[in-house]
């Protein structure tokens, strides 16, 4: 096989691990609290942005910036959800999703703001890794194998644990667990932070390969509710695994043709995906 | 119905005159006004779907085809924006039936139906920028301009496009009393309750789905292809994907998407606020006046989902006669 091409699929692997991790987050909160954040890469945004303020501007050490920064996104998604959701808890799904895509507009403001529309950047070079030829990025790398960790993590957190089998069973019938005496609102507060949680871990893994600014979530926005979608809203496993297809699409893609081709192609699979099956992969 | 027929009366008038005004005032608040009138035709447009739950979050697409066609059309070939507009109109409507049609047939609502659209109005974008050699990718792309000439559409001056604006307006609002009027409401209405009931009860729900986004999106094109003509200056970003077609959706719901003048009073809200912040806040403080506009449109969908219109309509009735009957909500 031609080497390049074994390289786009490999780069397409290590960004199917990100896009994986986007897209469980958000799924995990559709899954419990039936809304769609459309906000939610602003978020992953906002969490990139304290990660290079935190190292770049007050030097603080990387790692102890990218933890408060995860901290940060966890307090943000419980915002979110206190302000912005709660109170709209019982109108129609359609006004939650809008009320979120207003808080887009707000963050990205904001964020034009606080740091103007610059293009800034750790200035951190990790070294680009070799093996036969093949070129990997070490940022990709750490990014992959970070999010598999976060995946497993919060997977045995769901499966293993007795907050976790809460937030399934709300996640599978929210009027009854109610009458059983779930706690639902510290269920959606908790499953809020957990979502903003893995948005913030998402942004340390990004902020090390792309350059932050103002409007950054509108280029991987997209792709992770496509993602999503694509999977069946809420299956965290059909996200899973329609992140790797996503991504070897936009990777391979663009090995034939220029990267937006790819990003068309990946997104013209999507729709008629969604047309043949619109619930999914895996959706019910 | 007296009461309503009092209120619109009452209305008219005062309208009228603010619709004239720009004429005789300074080119800066003509320049407002075509603004104003342009995105009122589409966002009228858009809300011929919004309100029957079709919630597009991608009708930047068809504001894309719409802005891009005509300009490439006269730029390439010489083709008069009078024969390239219907024709980007018509391919606007091909590209929503091509994705609408399967999407009836399937039953695609709600989450689904506007993530759909979403990923459609990013198709085009995407298209638009990959597509460089001849759009010009990000940095955009100008018609070649002739001076000013009806032939091109071409009208450097603002009262006279501010006629050809207020034209297209007063289609968009034509539309939607026919809509308003026609079996085409019942219908819908109908299907937005209750698809299945719909379908029962003899509505042919594909039929009808497919007439309203040819209608709206037809219309959004034809509103993308005249702020082209107008600004003389095409970019991806202002002309499609998430961001526009956010906007489009937000301004309709500030407006009001169940009342005709409400996505009219919508774009009148959203780009004076802009415009007064911008002028409030100068250069100093950039993002300032969209930080407070997305702040808006967050207690908008909270507190006022009904718009600006519909709940002044609402607070109107209240006091007189029996409560009106409960309102078709908006939807999943």
């Amino acid at each position: 096989m031609d080497i390049y091409l074994l390289e786009a699929i490999i780069n397409g692997l290590l960004l199917g691990g990100v896009l994986a991790l986007l897209s469980l987050g958000l799924n995990l909160i559709f899954g419990v609290i039936d809304v769609v954040w459309i906000c939610y890469a602003e978020v992953v945004m906002a969490a990139m942005y304290a990660v290079f303020w935190l190292y770049a501007e007050w030097h603080w050490p990387l790692l102890l910036a990218c933890v408060a920064a995860i901290g940060f996104a966890t307090v943000l998604g419980v915002l979110v959800h206190v302000i912005v959701i709660k109170p709209i808890l019982g109108s129609a799904p359609i006004n939650q999703l809008l009320a979120t895509g207003g808080l887009l507009f707000f963050l990205q403001s904001l964020a034009t703001l606080l740091f103007g529309t610059n293009f800034r950047n750790l200035g951190i070079r990790l070294p680009v890794l070799e093996f036969g030829g093949i070129f990997i990025s070490f940022s990709r790398l750490i990014a992959f194998g970070v999010a598999l960790i976060g995946a497993v993590g919060l997977y045995l957190f769901l499966a293993r644990t007795y907050l976790g089998t809460a937030i399934r069973a709300i996640a599978q019938d929210r009027e009854v667990m109610g009458l059983m005496g779930a706690n639902e609102r510290g269920i959606y507060i908790l499953t809020s932070a957990i979502g903003g949680g893995l948005a913030g871990l998402a942004a340390c893994l990004l902020v090390l390969q792309y350059d932050v600014h103002p409007f950054i979530g509108l280029t991987f926005g997209p792709i992770t509710f496509m993602v999503c979608v694509l999977g069946g809203l809420g299956n965290m496993i059909g996200g899973f695994i329609a992140a790797f297809v996503i991504s070897q699409i936009i990777a391979v893609g663009g090995y034939y043709f220029p990267i937006e081709a790819a990003e068309v192609l990946a997104f013209v699979f999507f729709i008629v995906m969604i047309l043949i099956r619109p619930q999914g992969f895996l959706g019910k | 119905m007296s009461d309503a027929r009092d209120l619109r009366f009452g209305l008219y008038l005062p309208l009228a005159a603010v619709v004239i005004a720009p004429f005789f005032l300074s080119d800066y608040f003509l320049h407002l006004a075509v603004q104003i009138a342009i995105w009122s035709l589409v966002y009228t447009a858009w809300a011929l779907m919004g309100r029957f739950r079709l919630t597009s979050l991608g009708h930047g697409a068809f504001l894309g085809v719409g802005a891009y066609v005509p300009t490439l059309l006269w730029n390439n070939y010489g083709v008069t924006p009078w024969l390239g507009i219907p024709i980007a109109m018509a391919l606007s409507v091909a590209l929503a039936l091509i994705v609408g049609y399967p999407s009836s047939r399937q039953k695609v609502v709600g989450h689904y139906f506007a993530l759909i659209t979403l990923a459609l109005g990013q198709v085009v974008l995407l298209v638009i920028v990959a597509a460089r050699d001849i759009t010009g990718g990000s940095l955009g792309m100008t018609p070649h301009t002739v001076g000013r000439s009806w032939y091109a559409l071409q009208l450097p001056n603002k009262a006279e496009f501010y006629v050809v604006a207020l034209v297209a307006w007063l289609i968009g609002l034509a539309a939607w009393h026919f809509v308003e009027r026609g079996m085409i409401r019942l219908a819908l209405e109908a299907v937005a309750e209750d698809e299945d009931a719909a379908e029962a009860a003899g509505v042919d729900v594909l039929r009808e789905k497919l007439k309203i986004t040819a209608l709206s999106t037809g219309l959004t094109a034809l509103g993308g292809a005249l702020y082209a003509q107008y600004l003389m200056y095409l970019s991806p970003d202002a002309m499609s994907g998430v961001g526009i077609s956010l906007e489009i959706v937000f301004a309709a719901i500030a407006g009001g998407m169940y009342d005709m003048l409400g996505p009219t009073v919508g774009a009148a809200f959203t780009i004076l606020l802009t415009e007064g912040l911008r002028v409030l806040f100068g250069t100093h403080f950039v993002g300032a006046a969209n930080t407070i506009y997305g702040a808006l449109l967050i207690m908008f969908i909270i507190f006022m989902p009904r718009g600006i219109v519909g709940t002044a309509a609402q607070l109107w009735n209240r006091p007189r006669g029996p409560p009106a009957p409960a309102a078709p909500q908006p939807a999943e």
